[in-house]
């Protein structure tokens, strides 16, 4: 046995979460060696789309039970109490550590940072960069990250499998976009921080790399994808490209009307009107579409959200974004003109089942940040608590893994070089070398797209489940005859779109089977042939395994419950 | 009654059959409020798998899709296609990078530069207990702007210096320095602009001011070279060193 060169740790992604991780390995140990490796540039991540702020308890009056208890209501009491706790004391330090790196926080007068309301939260705790937050929070941590010359990147790899020896993960195998060539890169523990899955959707503010390859990757090593039945719908997207309009509009104070110019949201979430949380106000949306007080487009129903009262300061000094993309995308001026919006997909609350600590069930394999579930954000993330969640569950991710690292030996090279090997054939034999063919990628991708927004949307039934879950492999079946126009290995962004695909179907397998057995309602899960949340059955994770072949085996975990009992979710 | 369509010339272009580009044209259905980006994205779904770009948010802030449309350095996401009427639309890569294939540029180059001016606060850290630093909005309008980079290197296509000069550390790079010293947090002192006044940097720039007319994020890289020039000349004339 020979052992080869692996790194301590090797964080697959590139954004708020694997770079938080990244910095947080060589913080606690200055010897660690850190590879972060992503399909794009880091500061092409998805994280650059957020744009409301980030939740954290900065000053009385606020205090941590009230941002926890926001929290556990918002995710309607499926959200592990204990992991809420500890992220509700860690984001403020994290908020800090972002300020300190040169984050530019927008400020009070006497420049301290300031902060905003935001959708079920009871007191203004979502600190912001105006409207683009995210995109100053990934600037900002990407750039700080190049001072530890510890952290190694390799940009434009594409992660396709996980190496597991001695039931644990010893680093992944993936290809040099530009060179093609499969090759192993070793390490003693490995995070996943791909984000999100929204592409799998037709309407999604989520940017084309959102596709959930780290979930692919964990659910085939046997890890179980947790709560994939829980898909945020934001109530404000552009009703054309999906484009996201902040919940700051409505944090600022803007209003929502329907098309007979009623403020709506007051029959829904009469103490929180437009604040109301995600899930509650996308689904009032679409109740007043289906009562026809809805306006027609083109592109289908959609309402007004007008921010005129606000007046031009405002608007130019905390929404500068939403002008120019209004002005951009729309040919509207929000000054001057309300904004139409319809509901759209958003964030995966499921995940990879992580605990605490970013720690899957596998020894070695940790994930943070979206493509995480670490039971934190139950059956409906709040508005704002992502950014944190993170940094907070990164940085844990990022200790952990260096620490398991100290502990490990070096993985050794024979039993990798023949996954490689394998890796390389099936990559050739499946797309590369195949001549004949059907449907094109992008087709077979946009019927997935557009049957899982018919069946999987805001509200669900058995019926569109069932329609759905017979549909998927059928849409597997075409990928495997799928034409391949592109046989060169440089750069060849069909075959990474053929991958792509392959993990979005794993994703999905997951989504529409937790969706079937979950008979109730909770949360951004809201199934018309079963209304009411069911704590006799349901107040329990699922968790979907795979079965090659079969739809994913299943099996629930109770939430753990430690301070707030569940109670009925009005606002 | 047929659809309204319009043509887009892609440059095409995969090392390992062709000796240099060449462009290769599509008939894309039209609509009125579609992008560039949406046009590839079509062909690439509907006529030619093998068609190569680079893209993500579509909303002009991850900076990905950057690419010359008739010439001129441009987000594919939020260049409109009514603008281009009746076409031909010709797409290319940027200017003044190796291309890997077709529209994707290889951008290593700047990556490097980037880290070397040090785009990072410099000042002796503190205990995150200790809380915030005070820094008013007066303090971030001075260096706002040059916060806004999305990295997309129109500026570095547009760049005349760059075309003749490529290790010329470049506009973004070089906003993004002015980004930090200008930051009232950051201590750096003369550190980055000892760098930015070396070899290959702000001397090299003839102000033609290319790069700050296509910045599609109204950031202005020719005021920042500038204003580095102005602190660089202070700092050798007067003892006490032009720098806060």
């Amino acid at each position: 046995m020979v052992d080869i060169p692996a790194y301590d740790v090797l964080i697959v992604g590139g954004g708020l979460a694997g770079l938080r991780a990244a910095i947080a390995a060589v913080s606690i140990d200055p010897t660690a060696s850190v590879a972060l490796v992503s399909k794009v540039y880091p500061m092409r991540s998805h994280t650059v789309s957020a744009e409301g702020g980030a939740a954290a308890v900065l000053r009385e009056p606020d205090s941590f039970e009230s941002h926890a208890f926001d929290t556990v209501k918002g995710s309607d009491y499926l959200a592990d109490q204990d992991v809420v706790d500890v992220f509700v004391r860690e984001a403020p330090l994290e908020i800090i550590q972002m300020e300190h790196w040169g984050c530019p926080w927008s400020r009070e007068p006497d420049g301290t940072i300031s902060v905003r309301p935001f959708g079920g939260m009871t007191t203004w705790r979502t600190v912001f960069a105006a409207d683009k937050s995210g995109f100053h929070m990934l600037h900002t941590i990407f750039q700080t990250s190049l001072q530890y010359p510890q952290i190694q990147r390799r940009d434009e790899f594409f992660v396709t499998s996980l190496i597991v020896e001695d039931g644990r993960c010893q680093g992944v195998i993936g290809f040099d976009m530009r060179s093609g060539v499969v090759e192993p890169i070793a390490a003693r523990s490995v995070i996943l921080a791909t984000g999100g899955n929204g592409r799998i959707f037709a309407f999604t503010t989520n940017g084309s790399i959102c596709t959930g390859d780290g979930m692919a990757l964990a659910y085939r090593a046997g890890i179980g994808l947790k709560d994939m039945e829980f898909v945020q719908f934001h109530p404000t997207g552009m009703p054309s490209t999906g484009i996201l309009i902040t919940e700051a509009v409505r944090g600022e104070g803007g209003y929502l009307f329907n098309a007979e110019g009623e403020r709506f949201c007051g029959r829904y979430v009469p103490t929180k009107m437009e604040l109301g949380p995600r899930d509650i106000i996308s689904r009032a949306m679409v109740t007043e579409f289906e009562a026809g007080r809805g306006f027609s487009g083109i592109y289908g129903n959609y309402m007004h959200l007008d921010v005129r009262h606000l007046g031009e300061e405002v608007i130019d000094r905390k929404l500068p974004f939403m002008r120019e993309l209004g002005l951009e995308y729309m040919g509207i001026d929000i000054v001057k003109d309300p904004i139409p919006v319809r509901p759209v997909e958003h964030y995966m609350m499921g995940g990879v089942d992580a605990d605490i600590n970013g720690a899957t069930p596998m020894p070695g394999l940790y994930a943070a940040g979206e493509c995480a579930n670490v039971g934190f954000n139950g059956a409906n993330r709040l508005g704002s608590n992502s950014l944190p969640e993170c940094l907070v569950f990164g940085a844990a991710a990022g200790r952990a893994a260096v620490r398991h690292a100290r502990e490990q030996p070096a993985p050794t090279a024979n039993p990798i070089a023949g996954m490689v090997r394998d890796e390389e054939r099936r990559i050739h034999q499946t797309y590369l070398d195949r001549t004949a063919g059907h449907d094109r990628i992008g087709v077979i991708r946009e019927d997935l797209q557009r049957a899982m927004d018919g069946n999987v949307g805001v509200f669900r039934t058995e019926e569109g489940l069932r329609e759905m879950a017979d549909a998927l492999p059928v849409l597997r079946e075409r990928l495997d005859r799928a034409r391949i126009d592109d046989h060169s290995r440089a750069f060849n962004t069909e075959l990474v779109q053929a991958l792509e695909l392959e993990c979005m179907l794993d994703c999905a397998d997951t989504m529409v089977a937790s969706a079937l057995a979950r008979q109730e309602s909770r949360g951004a899960h809201a199934r018309r042939d079963f209304p009411e949340r069911d704590d006799e059955r349901y107040l329990a994770h699922t968790l979907a395994h795979r079965r090659p072949g079969d739809a994913p085996r299943l099996e629930y975990r109770p939430v753990r419950i430690v301070g707030f009992q569940p109670q009925a979710r009005t606002y | 009654m047929t659809a309204k369509t319009i043509t887009l010339s892609v440059s095409r272009y995969d090392p390992e059959r062709d000796e240099k580009p060449s462009l290769q044209s599509y008939e894309v259905p039209y609509r009125d409020d579609m992008v560039v980006l949406d046009a590839l994205n079509w062909i690439k779904a509907h006529a030619d798998g093998s068609v190569n770009f680079r893209w993500s948010c579509r909303m002009g802030i991850c900076g990905s899709c950057g690419m010359n449309v008739n010439g001129e350095p441009k987000l594919g996401c939020s260049a409109f296609l009514r603008d281009y009427l009746p076409g031909p639309v010709v797409v290319e890569p940027l200017n003044n990078f190796p291309v890997l294939r077709d529209l994707i540029i290889d951008m290593d180059s700047f990556m490097e530069k980037l880290r070397w001016v040090k785009p990072w606060i410099i000042r002796q850290e503190t205990a995150l207990g200790g809380g915030e630093n005070r820094q008013t909005t007066a303090q971030i309008d001075q260096f706002r702007q040059f916060s806004m980079c999305i990295n997309c290197m129109l500026c570095y296509s547009a760049c005349p210096v760059i075309a003749i000069e490529p290790e010329f550390v470049g506009p973004a790079a070089i906003a993004l320095a002015r980004r930090y010293d200008l930051d009232s947090r950051d201590q750096a002192g003369q550190e980055r602009l000892r760098t930015l006044t070396g070899n290959d940097a702000i001397w090299d720039c003839s102000f033609i001011g290319e790069c700050s007319a296509v910045c599609p994020k109204d950031v202005d890289p020719a005021k920042a070279i500038q204003q580095t020039k102005f602190e660089s000349t202070m700092g050798m004339l007067l003892p006490w060193g032009g720098k806060k």
